[in-house]
């Protein structure tokens, strides 16, 4: 049995998702599109296997964007590859049905099997919100029920009334009706809901008092922007701080295994390919994963509390004076973890220049990537003092630089505002303010997990790869017998760097920098392995454990601080550009991006240099 | 409209230049009168969507920091934040 879940956005849709499949998750893309098909799985009751497929959220069939042309056709069965769905389960909030109740209206007409599910459906009994469930499931002609996707058994009613459903087989769907509706029939089917909750809803006298309260200070002109850089700085703190035990933790046990292959192995090159290849290689990617599954824990528990939304209120003229839209906020905010999914979801911008400009500034937000190199060079050139007692002096190093990559974003999206996209035309920032709501410890777990198991493939599959072959750059040809110098000295990785060293040295950058640059484009963080390795390999195994205390040892501080002007901007890695290039329809906007990137990681990181032999640090 | 009702009617104001702490009632959409990017009929579409129809109750909750711009709108039980250029379209009394 196929089910789909449509719903409007804050449906709990997602969450419900999560409560009805667990981890049992599928994440792809629609073919020819990079709209995310989530699917998951379950079995019933009465042991029925259903698949179940959570469609972008949408207030209507209309299909304003990628995301709602995807919920209509898959509801109209004209998507590619996608059979019917049997049953469509259309997700309420309980506590705000008036939306929802004109979506069912208009999916009615679409003549697929339909059942309301009123999530959620305890908050809404603590509001005071009382639903005459017989009498609403009478008038729309529908089944209804109710979930609590957050409590365990929250949805056995709804998987007996799918069992239910399912054995009344074979369903008879009704011809579709729907066609895209005119002004007229949208008020009109507004009107025949609003008619319906009138009958069968009663609404308590006062809105939901803590939504009012805690919006009285999060969107208060003064406190709220005060609030907004808060939750930012802390959570750079804490990505910083907080996931340092567990780092080390990592590191060390990666150290103790490729240990453990080097006392187990003879000397020789596969010794040398598992531990310094392999090992050292997704060992220190992998030691990184903490800090990851931080920011994304941030970014949705601040989503599903309600707050997303507020932050974009908060920064629509502000991001607005830069050209930006109100909801490139979020798409943007995704990017601090990893540009890929932020340019992804830069989809619930409808409007193409508006949605083309946050994609061109989206890689300069400071993506996780980023953090094992601003990491390793903080940790090794910058004392672990605090300021004034309380403020870390490396975790201010860590905020600086990205509050370089976001004034950075903002002045490309002027400049791209006022000189090549003259016909600019603002786009409406239309976005509803869901009620606040606890996060759903579970779901956001399952999110988080979904996330991180992201980051792990890649880091399993593009990272691995460039490893070994930055391992075999390093280590190939091997050096002439009876020679003293490292053997790296006569490797292909020294020849290449060697070459383009000259077009770096202004920037203070030695050959080695320039080698671990070149797998560092494909993706940033393998530039952290890429020296690790080339130093490893160049200055013997015991060198591999401690990268960061060797680079203090051979890199000047004006070197450390160019390099880390370089990484605000740096060409993103190939994944990105290869997403831009999806996302856009074109290799133009692709080269563009990684031009003015270079242009701006080059001419930052020669003033960087510049002025810090100036100062003396050279 | 006669002339009698427009005596006797309150003001109708557009929601885009309600102040914090207006509330009132939708009269009309007039997605024409305001200078959105979009077309009229896609404009009053969404309008429509966001549950902006006749007889419905408006309230306006909050303010942007810059020009006062955007605001959010409690429409019926649904808080909604839109930009005052758009909002010019829902007409008020």
């Amino acid at each position: 049995m196929h089910l789909a879940l449509v719903g409007t956005p804050n449906s709990g849709k997602t969450s419900l998702f999560n409560a009805l499949t667990g981890s049992r998750q599928k994440v792809a893309n629609y073919p020819g599109v990079t709209v995310e098909r989530k699917e998951g799985f379950f079995v019933t009751p009465l042991g029925r296997q259903v698949s179940v497929v959570d469609l972008p959220g949408t207030y209507s069939l209309r299909g304003r964007s990628p995301d709602e042309e995807i919920t209509r056709d898959f509801v109209l069965g004209r998507a590619t590859g996608e059979s019917l769905p049997d049953l469509v389960l259309c997700v309420a909030d309980s506590t705000n049905l008036r939306l929802t109740i004109r979506l069912v209206l208009e999916l009615k007409r679409t003549g697929r099997p339909l059942m309301l599910v009123l999530n959620m459906f305890d908050i809404a009994t603590r509001r005071g919100v009382t639903v005459d469930v017989a009498r609403l499931s009478e008038m729309l002609g529908i089944p209804v029920v109710t979930s609590i996707a957050v409590r365990k058994g929250g949805t056995s009613d709804l998987l007996r009334k799918t069992d239910e459903i399912a054995t009344q087989a074979p369903i008879q769907p009704k011809q579709n009706l729907w066609q895209p509706l005119s002004v007229a029939e949208l008020r009109a089917t507004q009107r025949d809901a609003d008619r319906i909750i009138a009958a069968t809803i009663s609404l308590p006298a006062r809105p939901d008092t803590w939504t009012a309260r805690i919006d009285a200070v999060v969107l208060h002109p003064v406190a709220g922007l005060a609030i907004l850089g808060l939750v930012l700085f802390i959570m750079f703190q804490a990505v910083f701080a907080w996931a340092q035990p567990l780092m080390q933790l990592l590191s060390l046990a990666f150290a103790a295994l490729g240990q453990l292959v080097h006392d187990t192995l003879p000397a020789g090159l596969l010794q040398s390919f598992l531990q310094n290849g392999v090992i050292s290689g997704v060992g220190s990617v992998i030691v990184f994963l903490p800090q990851i599954i931080i920011i994304f824990l941030f970014i949705l528990l601040l989503e599903d509390f309600g707050y997303m939304a507020r932050a974009a209120f908060l920064m629509d003229r502000i991001m607005g004076g830069a050209g930006l839209h109100g909801r490139a906020f979020i798409p943007l905010l995704s990017s601090f973890a990893c540009a890929i999914p932020g340019i992804m979801a830069t989809r619930v911008i409808d409007n193409r220049r508006d949605r083309l400009t946050t994609i061109l500034i989206a890689p300069l937000m400071t993506c996780s990537a980023r953090i094992p190199v601003y990491t390793l060079i903080i940790s090794a050139f910058i004392p672990a003092e605090q300021l004034g007692g309380w403020v870390d002096l490396r975790g201010l190093v860590m905020f600086g630089l990205y509050a370089a990559g976001i004034t950075s974003a903002l002045a490309v999206s002027f400049l791209i505002k006022f000189f090549m996209l003259r016909d600019y035309a603002p786009a409406p920032f239309m976005l509803e303010l869901p009620d606040y709501k606890m996060p759903r410890p579970r779901s956001i777990a399952i999110g988080v997990y979904t996330r991180a198991k992201m980051f792990l493939q890649r880091a399993g599959t593009t990272i691995f790869s460039m490893m070994v072959l930055i391992w075999f750059l390093a280590s190939f040809p091997t050096p002439p017998a009876g020679v003293e110098d490292p053997a790296i000295n006569y490797s292909l990785a020294a020849m290449i760097g060697k070459t383009l060293a000259p077009l770096f040295a202004p920037l203070g950058f030695n050959w080695q920098i320039v080698v671990a640059l070149i797998p560092g484009m494909a993706a940033r963080e393998v530039a952290v392995a890429a020296l690790g390795t080339v130093y490893a390999i160049e200055g013997g195994k015991e060198a591999a454990e401690q990268i960061g205390q060797v680079l203090a040892t051979k890199w000047s501080l004006a070197t450390a601080l160019s390099l880390l002007a370089w990484y605000i901007f740096a060409p993103q890695c190939a994944s990105t550009l290869a997403v831009i290039r999806r996302e856009t329809g074109s290799s133009k906007w692709m080269v563009l991006t990684f031009a003015y990137m270079f242009v701006l990681a080059y001419a930052a990181s020669l003033a960087t240099y510049d002025v810090a032999v100036a100062l003396g640090a050279g | 409209m006669t002339t009698i009702n427009q005596i006797d009617a309150p003001p109708q104001i557009p929601l885009g230049l309600a102040k914090r702490g207006y509330s009132g009632v939708i009269h009309h959409l007039a997605a024409d009168k305001a200078s959105s990017a979009l077309s009229a009929i896609e404009l009053e579409s969404r309008l429509i969507e966001l549950g902006f129809v006749e007889g419905a109750k408006v309230e306006v909750l909050h303010e942007g920091i810059v020009g006062r711009d955007p605001i959010a709108v409690r429409i019926e039980n649904v808080t909604v934040a839109v930009r005052r250029r758009e909002a010019m379209a829902v007409i008020v009394v």
